[in-house]
């Protein structure tokens, strides 16, 4: 089964519900950090990484003894990652996309294949629980194609629990895309209202089914609970608002560790996903 | 022109909450929503829309089933796996770039541009801003991003402001990218907690690669003031001006629910007092101030 994690809003407590989540389940799941530009995960679950691998794209290098200045290369590429300027073609290879096209539009061969590193994936585990955590070079524009290899990792015997970025665009999308359960982390103020709309609208899109945490939940209003109930969308668990809470997480902590109620919670809140899927 | 951005590397810090608060505190200034992904600002600033314009970029391949031979060309060049079997593109996996198009060889692919989002001309209360909507599960927010960004800038030339309040995206992607080129200064909004500090960490990097001075924030410091010092340190050893300390504080929550800036939700207490101090640090800070190489040579002959 794969469980996404998602907000819109950031900081609502996607990484506090994902990786005491983990926790809870222990061997039973992997936990995937597809937060790239801002993994956290493994701040709160210490793993033990046990391999890693470099992740690239491929970009086109000119070689000019080749070239002959024809620009088929600049007038395929829509990333302007190609230009023709004088008698030399320059790469921008932070602009590349890696659709291939001027590879084969290249005639006389000119153009050979360069390696642009998006950033790594690490594998390990943390207690008995497998862990896989993604990390964005920093410089690097492009998530995407990162996110979509961390998931590459994940292990259909178990649950994997994937922690999505914040946001509605492409990287969520990455993220949460061929799921079986969008889990989405809210908190009941306007902002994250607002932008749990924006969330729902992206998770309404791919068609997967979905639930609601609202975290901190005796802060701000009632318009959260208010509109999941209009939309149908069940409210699968609430964490109101405790300092304790809030400086076990300053620390690195898990309050599924530190308080067995909470652990049961968790569990509690995986056996309300399984049912959702399962009808 | 100056700009300051705001931005955080981990979300939820503050950010939106802050930029609010300093727009309120600033005379003649732009308000900028450089979070066109997840704009939260408006909320805040209740804005009068005077334009509206799409945002277009981008495109977008379209087979045309009345032409299409199923050839299966197009299946094998494109890699994002976008074409199905049934030869209908999948717009959310589809890049746009074109390469279905230029190679099919009965012509059968549109390509139309892509119209990804809107953007907004507004009066607030507190002067213009510029601000965008992101269309759900698009791309280009980069794009969209350096868009109001420039649309910010030549507003406020062209009307006689000489500041920018721009509102960052959390982490350090793409739209975080396209927020920090050319920026005269970046405010960090960071809390005291091991996620805080390990994505300020990153985005200083980031702030760093692009030669943008930095100063920043600590919110909810007496969450864990331990955390706090680490912060502090990390800004010490990377040149970054700590602007100080702001503690935990139910009041943001409930100025955000009346859709009300600190400043304004509470003006007299010691939490806007010093929200107050650090614009003023800001405002007044080398960095902001720092105009580069100036013609004095008129006043020098006087």
């Amino acid at each position: 089964m794969l469980i996404s994690v998602a907000s819109g809003k950031g900081g609502t407590g996607k990484t506090t519900v994902s990786t005491n989540l983990a926790y809870a389940l222990g061997k039973r799941a992997v936990i995937l950090d597809c937060d790239v530009e801002e993994p956290n995960a493994h701040l709160f679950l210490n793993p033990e990484f046990e391999e890693t691998e470099n992740v690239t794209t491929k970009v086109p290098v000119v070689d000019m003894a080749r070239c002959t200045l024809c620009r088929k290369c600049a007038d395929i590429c829509r990333f302007r990652a190609i230009a023709v300027a004088g008698k030399t073609v320059l790469v921008f290879p932070e602009l590349c996309h890696s659709c291939g096209g001027c590879f084969r539009v290249c005639e006389p061969g000119a153009l050979s294949e360069g390696l642009r590193e998006l950033g790594d994936v690490e594998k390990g585990v943390s207690g008995d629980l497998g862990f896989v955590k993604g990390t964005l070079r920093v410089g690097e524009a492009m998530s995407p194609p990162l996110i979509k290899k961390v998931r590459t990792y994940h292990d259909l015997s178990r649950i994997n629990i994937i922690d999505a970025p914040p946001g509605t665009s492409c990287p969520v999308i990455a993220a949460m895309r061929g799921t079986d359960f969008v889990l989405m982390v809210t908190e009941p103020t306007p902002f994250g209202l607002h932008d749990l709309k924006l969330a729902v609208g992206a998770v309404r899109i791919l068609g997967i089914p979905h639930g609601l945490v609202i975290n901190r939940s005796d802060m701000g209003d009632d318009k959260v609970r208010d509109y999941a109930k209009a939309e149908y969308i069940p409210v699968l668990m609430e964490i109101p608002f405790d300092r304790r809470i809030a400086e076990c997480y300053s620390r690195g902590g898990l309050i599924a560790a530190m308080v067995p109620e909470w652990k049961e919670s968790f569990m509690e809140l995986f056996q309300k996903i399984q049912s959702q899927v399962l009808s | 022109m100056r700009e300051l951005v705001v931005i955080s590397g981990k979300g939820g810090t503050g950010k939106t909450s802050l930029t609010a608060a300093f727009a309120a505190l600033s005379r003649n200034s732009v308000l900028c929503d450089a979070d066109v992904d997840a704009a939260d600002l408006h909320l805040l600033m209740n804005p009068e829309t005077v334009t509206c314009t799409d945002f277009k970029a981008g495109n977008e391949a379209i087979i045309d089933k009345t032409l299409c031979t199923e050839c299966g060309m197009c299946r094998e060049l494109c890699c994002f796996g976008a074409i199905s079997q049934e030869y209908v593109v999948d717009t959310i996996a589809c890049e746009g770039c074109g390469v279905c198009v230029d190679f099919c060889p009965v012509k059968a692919i549109e390509f139309p541009v892509k119209t990804c989002g809107e953007w907004y001309r507004s009066d607030t209360r507190f002067g213009p801003m510029v601000h965008a909507r992101l269309g759900i599960a698009e791309e280009n927010s980069g794009r969209l991003v350096s868009l109001v960004r420039q649309e910010a800038r030549d507003y406020a030339e062209k009307n006689g402001h000489d500041l920018i309040i721009t509102d960052g995206p959390p982490g350090v992607g793409c739209p975080v990218i396209a927020s920090l080129g050319g920026a005269t200064a970046v405010c960090i909004v960071t809390e005291p907690t091991v996620s805080g500090l390990h994505d300020m960490e990153r985005v200083i990097r980031l702030a760093a690669h692009f030669k943008v001075p930095g100063m920043v924030i600590i919110n909810k410091y007496d969450l864990n003031p331990d955390m706090a010092k680490n912060i502090e340190c990390l800004a010490c050893e990377r040149n970054i001006t700590v602007l100080g300390r702001i503690p935990f504080d139910p009041g943001f929550t409930k100025a955000m629910v009346q859709g009300k800036t600190i400043v304004e939700y509470n003006p007299s207490s010691t939490l806007t007092d010093t929200v107050k101090t650090m614009w003023q640090a800001i405002i007044t800070s080398p960095v902001m101030n720092a105009r580069g190489i100036m013609d004095f040579s008129q006043s020098i002959k006087s």
